[in-house]
């Protein structure tokens, strides 16, 4: 979707001075670390292990599904469709393990049943957003805003304009998924974690990563070097939709339903975090502890807002706005005139 | 009167320009005259551009003065720059693509009334200057649409409607075939003829022989030498740009091997609206030249080949048959292709040497995670053995000259170790250094083993280094000239289509329509 871009005026050739420490590195840590200071220094409770516990792992659903939207961004796409297409596949997974409450009973089976049926959706749904991306070539912004609208009105269908509810047993069951963790660590911290180090990972030593950013880039070089440029961005839309299955996997537990306003704006949050980490809009360069910084970000604002009587809580998404063009026109420092 | 005694209208007086602590200009002094064309001349990182850039108001100057028609002037934009008359056109066309050719004439000075663009004055500008250029595009074509040589034809019309005294060129002809070269040359000699001061860079020598009538050349960021162009030979040109005698341009041609093994044999290749019936051999240590107009198919008949685009035919890669649907495929086969157009197919801009040498072969460097070592110790060899030269190891590689950029891009696809190399361009905005080497390169190859094939609009360049060429016209081959039979005239016989040979032994390439 992108055209090559040409430099308006390409810097001297030879002489270009060395690039100094950006404020694009620093830039989102300080904000982090200036952020958990105003917020221990207003509230003693902020530090509190509670607290801690209570922000990571409420960021952990944006968070893992953010990490997905890093590769997508990374190598020239968009996806606006994560928000509806978690609250659609909550609804499904729903369904699906109340519908076999009868033949499965409650236990491990039926928890195993729905998590399977709600990463097989998410791949499903980033496979049909792929396909539809690099086959047919329609650009990514109008697909996945269609699939937005589709899968939004498919979950207000499904749950007919109410709510979805897991069986109340099943959902005492499932529970620990969400409440539960190790050594004082919930699952949903944990699982974050690792799929964003893994995600560093991928991103930054394997040849998939750095095909990533190649076809991000330029799309006509990563072509002309042999990079299969559809099958990989292909492949970024498919781990995408698997990683939204996984947070929808973390997220049934938490509240045991689902509605038309679950996942709401989850879009915009994930590509706030990932734009806010320095990687690039328009493609060609993507780091994952960057998108992780900046989920952190997001929701210490929110966190802060709520402990502290400063500014109304009410003015979060202002001041979340504030951070995102903040952190565009810091990146534009690090590129003057791109 | 003389018009070489006529004032400059534009000079630069000792010039100096540093990037950080280096200076990169040393006091450069140029004159440019009414009527007359100026060729500046010099290797790449001789300070051409930079030395444009200041004349046109992109950069400033550290040091030194500016003047034009007398005035001492300091240029804070190339929008000032403008104002008195100064334009400059870029190598890389400043045009918008969706835009039609009318909107992009007036793009940011459009013509209104009131509050309303006056389309029909618009029109009547629009078809005054292009008939001045003796070029009658339509109007209302997208720009994306046209030829090269059109876009640079409108590139020179915004010039002119913005009333230049002064124009200058960077490498003007670099994507322009040799019958499109002749038009702009046309248009120049019109331009000098209205007493417009012209600068141009080219690397082409023979060029700025016949089109020239004053001289500047730089080296290592000073003017060596300057005066009437008619002095010097283009022998004497290379001389002074490179500083030390030019040995024979081309490497000596080996006697070809008739045993050698038929690395491809390809018989009635179609490329869908490209070309079609493309057959021809090629042997193991063979250099095959491919010459033709632009427009001629060339690049598509071998990007079908490789892959690139959709074709059908049969393909023979040492005997066996093959078929390439996409690039890798060609290149797990041995079979890799050198784009002609570096910057927006060849490599990452934006990265750095590391990542671009290694984006086409990273499978080798990689188990599970990407070898960073491997890369580096790599690059290392590749910096080494096609000599290229980057201020530091971290520079992006948008930032390296155009012939550091080339070596890059040749290290690039050698590494995948090919056993059939396809170089479209190889030596494309490339100066003549650095065009020595890459003969010099493409013949060590060939007698390495590799069969290559080499794609190139400079008749010069395939007379000089191929052992065969072939002629492509209208997407066929019309013609194949080998031996004491390769010279310009004949290869240009075919290319215009005056000339048609049956090949020998040829069978499935006639024309049955």
């Amino acid at each position: 979707m992108t055209a090559p871009l040409q430099p308006s005026s390409p810097p001297p050739a030879a002489f270009a001075p060395r690039r100094r420490i950006s404020m694009t590195v620093v830039g989102p840590i300080l904000a982090l670390i200036l952020l958990a200071a105003l917020g221990a220094w207003l509230n003693p409770n902020f530090l509190s292990a509670a607290n801690i516990t209570n922000v990571l792992a409420r960021s952990a659903f944006i968070g893992i599904i953010a990490v997905g939207m890093t590769f997508v961004i990374t190598a020239g796409g968009l996806d606006l469709s994560v928000g509806s297409m978690a609250a659609f596949i909550a609804g499904l997974m729903i369904m699906v393990m109340n519908a076999a409450l009868p033949s499965l009973g409650v236990g491990i089976p039926i928890v195993l049943l729905g998590m399977g049926a709600a990463l097989l959706a998410g791949l499903l749904a980033g496979l049909l957003n792929g396909l539809l991306i690099t086959r047919l070539g329609i650009e990514a912004f109008i697909v996945t805003l269609g699939s937005m609208g589709i899968y939004r009105s498919l979950v207000t269908w499904l749950a007919d304009g109410g709510t979805l509810s897991l069986d109340f047993q099943l959902r005492s069951f499932y529970q620990p998924i969400y409440y539960g963790g190790i050594f004082g660590v919930s699952w949903p911290i944990i699982v974050f974690g690792l799929v964003a180090v893994l995600g560093e990972i991928v991103m930054r030593s394997t040849v998939f990563g750095r095909w990533c950013a190649a076809i991000g880039s330029n799309e006509q070089v990563a072509k002309y070097s042999s990079v299969r440029v559809a099958r990989v961005r292909l492949a970024t839309y498919v781990m995408l939709g698997l990683l939204v299955g996984l947070a929808v996997i973390m997220y049934v537990p938490r509240l045991g339903s689902a509605s038309a306003s679950t996942g709401l704006l989850w879009e915009l949050e994930a590509i706030a975090a990932v734009i806010i980490g320095g990687t690039l809009l328009k493609g060609g360069f993507g780091r994952v502890w960057g998108t992780v910084v900046g989920v952190l970000i997001l929701s210490l604002i929110g966190n802060i807002l709520n402990l502290t009587d400063l500014v109304s809580p009410y003015l979060n998404g202002a001041i979340q706005g504030l951070i995102i063009v903040l952190a565009v026109i810091l990146q534009r420092e690090g590129k003057p005139g791109a | 009167m003389d018009a070489a005694l006529n004032a400059p209208v534009l000079a630069l007086e000792g010039i100096r320009r540093s990037f950080g602590p280096v200076e990169v200009l040393h006091g450069v002094d140029i004159a440019l005259r009414p009527g007359r064309v100026h060729a500046l001349i010099g290797e790449n990182g001789a300070g051409k551009s930079t030395t444009m850039k200041i004349m046109a108001g992109y950069q400033p100057a550290s040091a030194g003065r500016i003047r034009v028609g007398g005035q001492e002037v300091v240029f804070r934009s190339m929008a000032e720059a403008e104002a008195l008359g100064v334009v400059m056109i870029h190598q890389e066309f400043n045009l918008a693509e969706h835009l039609t050719v009318e909107q992009n004439l007036f793009l940011g000075r459009e013509l209104k009334r009131g509050f309303l663009l006056d389309k029909s004055a618009m029109r009547r500008r629009t078809r005054e200057l292009l008939a001045r250029l003796d070029r009658p595009l339509d109007p209302d074509l997208p720009v994306s649409r046209l030829s090269n040589s059109d876009k640079q034809m409108l590139e020179i019309a915004k010039a002119l409607s913005r009333e230049a005294r002064v124009l200058i060129m960077d490498e003007p002809t670099a994507v322009l075939t040799l019958a499109e070269t002749a038009v702009l040359m046309e248009q120049i000699r019109a331009l000098r003829a209205a007493g417009t001061a012209i600068l141009f860079t080219s690397h082409k020598l023979d060029e700025v022989k016949a089109l020239a009538d004053d001289l500047t050349i730089m080296r290592d960021g000073a003017v060596v030498q300057s005066g009437p162009a008619a002095a010097l030979s283009p022998h004497d040109m290379a001389e002074a740009m490179v500083g030390r005698e030019m040995s024979d341009l081309f490497p000596p041609r080996p006697p070809l091997d008739p045993a050698a093994p038929l690395a491809l044999s390809v018989r009635g290749l179609d490329v869908p609206g490209h070309a079609s019936g493309i057959s021809f051999d090629l042997r193991k240590g063979e250099i095959l030249g491919v010459a033709g107009l632009i427009g001629a198919g060339r690049t598509e008949t071998f990007e079908g080949l490789c892959g690139l685009r959709p074709a059908h035919g049969e393909v023979r890669l040492f005997g066996e048959a093959v078929r390439f649907r996409a690039p890798s495929e060609a290149l797990a086969q041995g079979v890799a292709y050198l784009t002609e157009d570096r910057k927006t197919r060849g490599l990452l801009l934006a990265k750095g040497m590391r990542e671009n040498l290694t984006l086409q072969s990273l499978r080798k460097f990689a188990r599970i995670l990407v070898d960073r070592r491997a890369e580096e110790r790599a690059l290392d060899r590749a910096v080494r053995e096609f000599d290229i030269r980057a201020g530091s190891r971290s520079m992006l590689v948008g930032n390296l000259s155009g012939g550091n950029q080339q070596k890059l891009l040749f290290a690039k696809t050698l590494l995948s170790e090919p056993r059939v190399l396809i170089a479209d361009e190889p030596t494309r905005g490339v100066d003549i250094g650095a065009k020595q080497q890459i003969y010099a390169l493409l013949r060590e190859l060939a007698a390495q083993g590799l069969a290559v094939v080499v794609i190139s609009s400079e008749m010069q360049e395939l007379i000089g280094l191929a052992d065969r060429i072939l002629v492509m016209r209208q997407g066929r081959i019309l013609g194949e000239v080998a031996g004491a039979e390769m010279t310009e005239e004949a290869v240009v016989r075919y290319a215009m289509g005056v000339a048609r040979q049956v090949r020998p032994g040829e069978i499935r390439n006639e024309e049955t329509a």
